[in-house]
Order: C-alpha cells, then sequence, then structure tokens
C-alpha cells in the first residue's frame, strides 16, 4: 500500500521535527498535524473561539439591552432590525443568544475543569493507595454512576435551588465520577511502571509522585475527556434549564431560551430553533475536536 | 578494619500469597565495601532483585520484611520510620535497573528528572541544581549535555537512557549504588561503557552492588561475588575463587552453562529443570531436585553455609566434606 508508506513516512518526519521544536511549538505542532489528519477538528476549533469571542464581545456587537422589554414588538420574525426575530417580551432574540452563550459556555467549561480536577485527584488517590481508600472512593464514584446523570442532577439542584454557582456545582457532582474512574485504570498502570519506582528510588515523596509523575502522564486522556464532558455539561444545563431548574428568568441561558420559546412554536419557531441550533453547533464541535484530539494523541487508536 | 558501606544480615523477605507464604529472600546475608562492586548471580527468579528491593526498602504489600537487619556505613536502616528512609534514598542508596526504556518519565524532559533528586536532597537552588545535572551528564559522558538536557525520553537511545537512569542515581554522590542488571537490555559495545562507568564510580568512593545473570560481567567488574538460588546464598567467594574452584554444584553448572567459543569446546551444558517453586521447596536442600550429585542426606536436611577456606563459603554437604579434608 504506497498510502501507507506514505503515512508512515510523514509520521517518522513528525518524530524528527518534533525532537527539533520547542515547547511553545509543541500546539502549533499538535494543530498541524491535526489539520493533516483531521479537518473537521480545526474547523470545531476555530468556531469555538470565535463562539468564545461573541460571548465575551456581547455587549459590543448587539446595540439592544438582554432584558429590556419592548412589548409593542413582541415576537416579531427575522428583520433587518432584529436579525433573529424578538421573543415573547420583545427582546432582541440575537442579543439573547449571544448573553445566553455566555452562561452556556461557562456553565460547559467551569464544571468540566471542577470535575476534571477532583474527579482526577480521587481517582490517582485510589489509584495510587489502593486499599480501603480505593474501596471508599470508588464505590462513592459506582453510587454517583448509579443514578442516571439527568435525574441525579434534578434532585441536587431541588435541594440547593437554581443560580448560576448551584449549576456548577450540581454538574461537578454528577461528572467527577467518570472522570476519577478513567484516571484510576490509568494510575493502576502507571504506578507499577518503571519511572515511578525510579522515582520512588531517588526518593520523590508519594504526593509528588502522584502530581508529577502520574497526573503528567495522564494529562492528554484529561484533555480529551475535557473536550468530551464539555457539550455534556451544557446538555445537562440545558435540559434542567429547560426544566425550570437551571438558570432563572430573566438571565438568558439556551435551555431556558427554548423552554420560553416552546410556548410560542406555533406562530414564532425561531425561538426554538436558534438556541436549539446553537447548542446542537457548540456540541457537535466540541465532540469533533475531541475526537481529533483523540486522534492525534493516541496514534495507536486510530490505527484500529 | 575494612570500612563496610553495606552490611546485611540475615535479610529475609516473605510474601503472603493465596496459597501460602513464601520466602523469596532468606537469611540473607552481604557486606559491600567501602569502594568495591560486589556482584549476585543467579538465574531468573531466586530472589536477586527482591534483595535489592529489600536494601532499598521499597518491598510493597504483600511483601514484607521479616527478619534481619541492614547496615548503611554502620546505621541501621531497617528500622527507620519512611520519611527517614526516604531521604536516604537517592543521596545515600541509589539504584538503576534493567529497563532504561521505560524507567524514565516519557513526558518529562530528562534534565528535570535527574534535577528532581538534586533539589529532593540539597539546598541547591534551581540554577545550581540545573549545573549539578549539566555536570553529571558530563560525568556519564552524555554528550552535548546542554541539548540533552531538554530532550524527552522517547528521543534517546537506549545506551543514553541507561546513562541518564546513572546521572539520575549517582547525582547526589550515594555512599552504595545498586545496579540491577543493568546492561541487560544494551547491546555488548554499550554494556562494556555502562561498566567503564561503573566502575568510575566504586573509584571515586562508592559501593556497588551489581545484580546480574551474566557471569561475563561478573568477571570482568566484580571483586567478590554471592551465587543465589531459590531466595538463599547457596556460594560466595572472591570472584576469582568461584571461577577456579566452585564448590556447590550449582555454581559449577552456571560455569558449565556460560558459551565457549574454544574449537572442539562440545555441546553447550545447560542446568535441567527451573527454579523450584517457592511453595513447594523440597524438605532439603533447595538445589537437591535438580542436582546430578544429590544424595539421600540431600533431600532430607538442608544443609548450613559454612567456610570452606577463609572467605569462601558454600551451602553444600559434598563441599563440607572437602573443607574437612
Amino acid at each position: 500500500m504506497p498510502g501507507g508508506k506514505q503515512k508512515q513516512i510523514e509520521q517518522a518526519a513528525d518524530l524528527r521535527v518534533q525532537s527539533q521544536i520547542g515547547e511553545e511549538e509543541r500546539f502549533r505542532d499538535l494543530m498541524r498535524r491535526m489539520a493533516r489528519e483531521n479537518k473537521t477538528a480545526v474547523f470545531s476549533f476555530f468556531l469555538i473561539i470565535l463562539m468564545t469571542l461573541a460571548a465575551i464581545l456581547a455587549p459590543n456587537l448587539t446595540p439592544y439591552d438582554e432584558n429590556s422589554m419592548d412589548l409593542m414588538h413582541r415576537l416579531s420574525p427575522p428583520s433587518a432590525e432584529h436579525l433573529l426575530g424578538t421573543d415573547e417580551g420583545g427582546r432582541d432574540e440575537l442579543t439573547r443568544l449571544l448573553y445566553g452563550a455566555r452562561v452556556s459556555l461557562l456553565i460547559g467549561v467551569v464544571p468540566t475543569l471542577l470535575s476534571l480536577i477532583l474527579g482526577s485527584a480521587l481517582g490517582v488517590l485510589a489509584g495510587y493507595r489502593g486499599g480501603i481508600t480505593d474501596v471508599i472512593i470508588m464505590r462513592a464514584a459506582d453510587v454517583t454512576l448509579a443514578f442516571p446523570s439527568m435525574l441525579l442532577a434534578m434532585v441536587i439542584m431541588y435541594s440547593l435551588g437554581g443560580g448560576l454557582v448551584n449549576v456548577f456545582l450540581t454538574l461537578t457532582l454528577v461528572n467527577w465520577a467518570n472522570v476519577a474512574r478513567v484516571v484510576r485504570s490509568q494510575t493502576l498502570k502507571l504506578k507499577n511502571s518503571e519511572f515511578v519506582e525510579a522515582a520512588r528510588i531517588i526518593g520523590v515523596s508519594e504526593g509528588k509522585i502522584m502530581r508529577r509523575h502520574i497526573l503528567s502522564n495522564c494529562l492528554p486522556t484529561l484533555l480529551v475527556l475535557f473536550t468530551l464532558n464539555v457539550p455534556e455539561s451544557i446538555l445537562t444545563e440545558s435540559s434542567l434549564s429547560f426544566l425550570g431548574l437551571g438558570i432563572q428568568p430573566p438571565n438568558a441561558s439556551w435551555g431556558l431560551m427554548i423552554n420560553t420559546g416552546r410556548q410560542y412554536l406555533y406562530n414564532a419557531p425561531w425561538l426554538c430553533f436558534v438556541p436549539g441550533a446553537a447548542i446542537m453547533l457548540v456540541v457537535l464541535a466540541f465532540n469533533f475536536l475531541g475526537n481529533g484530539l483523540l486522534d492525534v494523541l493516541d496514534p495507536r487508536q486510530k490505527k484500529q | 578494619m575494612e570500612q563496610k558501606t553495606l552490611d546485611v544480615r540475615s535479610l529475609t523477605v516473605c510474601i503472603q500469597t493465596m496459597k501460602g507464604m513464601i520466602r523469596p529472600v532468606n537469611d540473607v546475608s552481604l557486606e559491600v565495601p567501602r569502594g568495591g562492586i560486589v556482584g549476585i548471580v543467579g538465574e531468573s527468579g531466586c530472589g536477586k532483585s527482591m534483595t535489592a528491593r529489600a536494601v532499598m526498602g521499597l518491598i510493597r504489600y504483600p511483601g514484607k520484611v521479616t527478619g534481619g537487619s541492614v547496615y548503611l556505613e554502620g546505621r541501621e536502616i531497617t528500622s527507620l520510620p519512611e520519611k527517614e528512609r526516604r531521604k536516604l534514598r537517592g543521596a545515600e542508596i541509589s539504584m538503576i535497573f534493567q529497563e532504561p526504556m521505560t524507567s524514565l518519565n516519557p513526558v518529562m524532559k530528562v534534565g528535570k528528572q535527574v534535577e528532581e533528586a538534586v533539589l529532593l536532597h540539597t539546598n541547591c537552588s534551581k540554577e545550581e541544581a540545573r549545573a549539578k545535572t549539566l555536570d553529571i551528564f558530563r560525568e556519564v559522558e552524555i554528550p552535548e549535555a546542554e541539548a540533552r538536557y531538554n530532550c524527552y525520553p522517547h528521543q534517546l537511545s537506549g545506551g543514553l537512557r541507561q546513562r541518564v537512569m546513572i546521572a539520575m542515581a549517582a547525582v547526589c554522590r550515594p555512599k552504595l549504588l545498586i545496579a540491577d542488571e543493568p546492561t541487560t537490555a544494551l547491546d555488548v559495545t554499550v554494556e562494556a561503557q555502562i561498566l567503564k562507568l561503573l566502575e568510575r564510580l566504586r573509584d571515586a568512593g562508592t559501593g556497588v552492588l551489581l545484580i546480574s545473570h551474566s557471569l561475563g560481567i561478573i568477571a570482568r567488574v566484580c571483586d567478590y561475588v554471592y551465587v543465589m538460588y531459590a531466595g538463599q546464598i547457596v556460594e560466595q567467594a572472591e570472584t576469582e575463587v568461584i571461577f577456579d574452584r566452585p564448590a556447590h554444584p550449582y555454581t559449577r553448572g552456571l560455569l558449565r552453562s556460560v558459551v565457549s567459543l574454544r574449537e572442539g569446546a562440545g555441546t553447550l551444558e545447560t542446568i535441567p529443570g527451573v527454579v523450584p517453586n517457592l511453595l513447594r521447596l523440597p524438605a532439603g536442600c533447595s538445589f537437591s531436585l535438580r542436582c546430578g550429585m544429590c544424595t539421600e542426606r540431600c533431600e532430607k536436611d538442608a544443609p548450613r553455609l559454612l567456610e570452606t577456606e577463609p572467605g569462601h563459603k558454600v551451602r553444600c554437604f559434598l563441599a563440607e566434606k572437602e573443607g574437612v579434608r
């Protein structure tokens, strides 16, 4: 197969390139490899950046205020004045979408980061220490995973009440167990490797071994988990807000926008479709990026 | 009086398994003089590496050091709390292993890994630690030390990685270096270089405990040799004595199993069988099952390690008789 051979040569070239580049260029190299092998992933990456910028610059992008009502123009269809129409309170839909992106992206990223930190800390501890520590942490994870995640999120939101911080907390509590399991299994593999033994031999303390030698080797996995968990968080928040448990009106979040738009589905369908499409785009973009990273970071997985 | 770097007395390691208790290290006593290279030889699974681990204090559950003591320059270390022992590791006792491919952290620059040892055991600043790392890199003959400092392990060859390992173990000038089959994974030219390196460390005053199953390596660098079988030392003597007049049938078998390039050397001999399952050791001498000169007494009683001539100890009834003569 000439194609396969070509690929092998390219990979060999990659290795040579890698050995010559410094720390700063590793990221660019990663992107370059991803660009060659998985264009969707690179496109997704830039889409995510674009959306993030749009969310940050929301006040500069629209002349309207997100919460001020204009009852004279409620439920007006898309026009030059209101590009995506207005909602039941006469608020500009595009403005709501941009401000909603702030909430939704924040909710995608913050709880995912929190659950990665919590989950990897507990996972490493469980895997490295073993014994009773392992049993306690992993049974707690099993209990968490035993509930359907949506149900668990609803229960926690009910008892905590709505609001942004509580959504963060809830999603962290729902997602940590998966991370812990993945990190634990990696730790079990890594802790018997000889470089960990070597670290022990030069007298590195257990805490340092866990942080510097084991967690650092889990980073590629954690990066992929991050891109796969962000869309999940966004979806869960959307569902919670749709059910009225997440972000409270008048603040905008995409799930909440779908929920309020649902009542006007027949006369103003854009109120549901626009935030729905936004959710779909972000979720797909993160998933594609995650798959792309998985390909680049683990060459073995690709061949299968 | 000769200064001893390491003095191990009747060290015993037990492992509780599902099927019963085994003793991978059974009543092992050995000494490493200051500035000497001492070898341990034996087949795979005879307890060499376990002994090394026990000396390092790295036996993990379910294994346990159940008896004996280890003196490092006259100081007993098995009874020290874990925190104290950790301070010794890397600073006063260090170890290198067989597999240079996997003994370095793949996501850390090799320079940083060596530097870690310096930062742990001295009060150096980062710059001083870096300078020390570059010094030891040059000392173990890593070419272009500055460039290698920033390399990741996958960018280095096996020989270079083993040099980095040695640098990591030796950077704090330990009193004792345990080398657990340091050249098994390397080709012969690199092997010679690595052995030279060990000799240089010895000349600098480090005691070296070299574990190997290659008699060639032992003959080349060791002053004194211990032969292990099934967790016990079966023979010990100065290197020349072991090669000149081995007394234990196992040692003789090992020596006969060495490939000879002489003309007419005939078929290569082997010792029949494998190291016995430690759960089902024979009642008498542990080597009795494979011994060509096994007697009735060997099957019933276990021989003791007795001195047959000054500095030469053997665990065999046959040698006892000869010793009397």
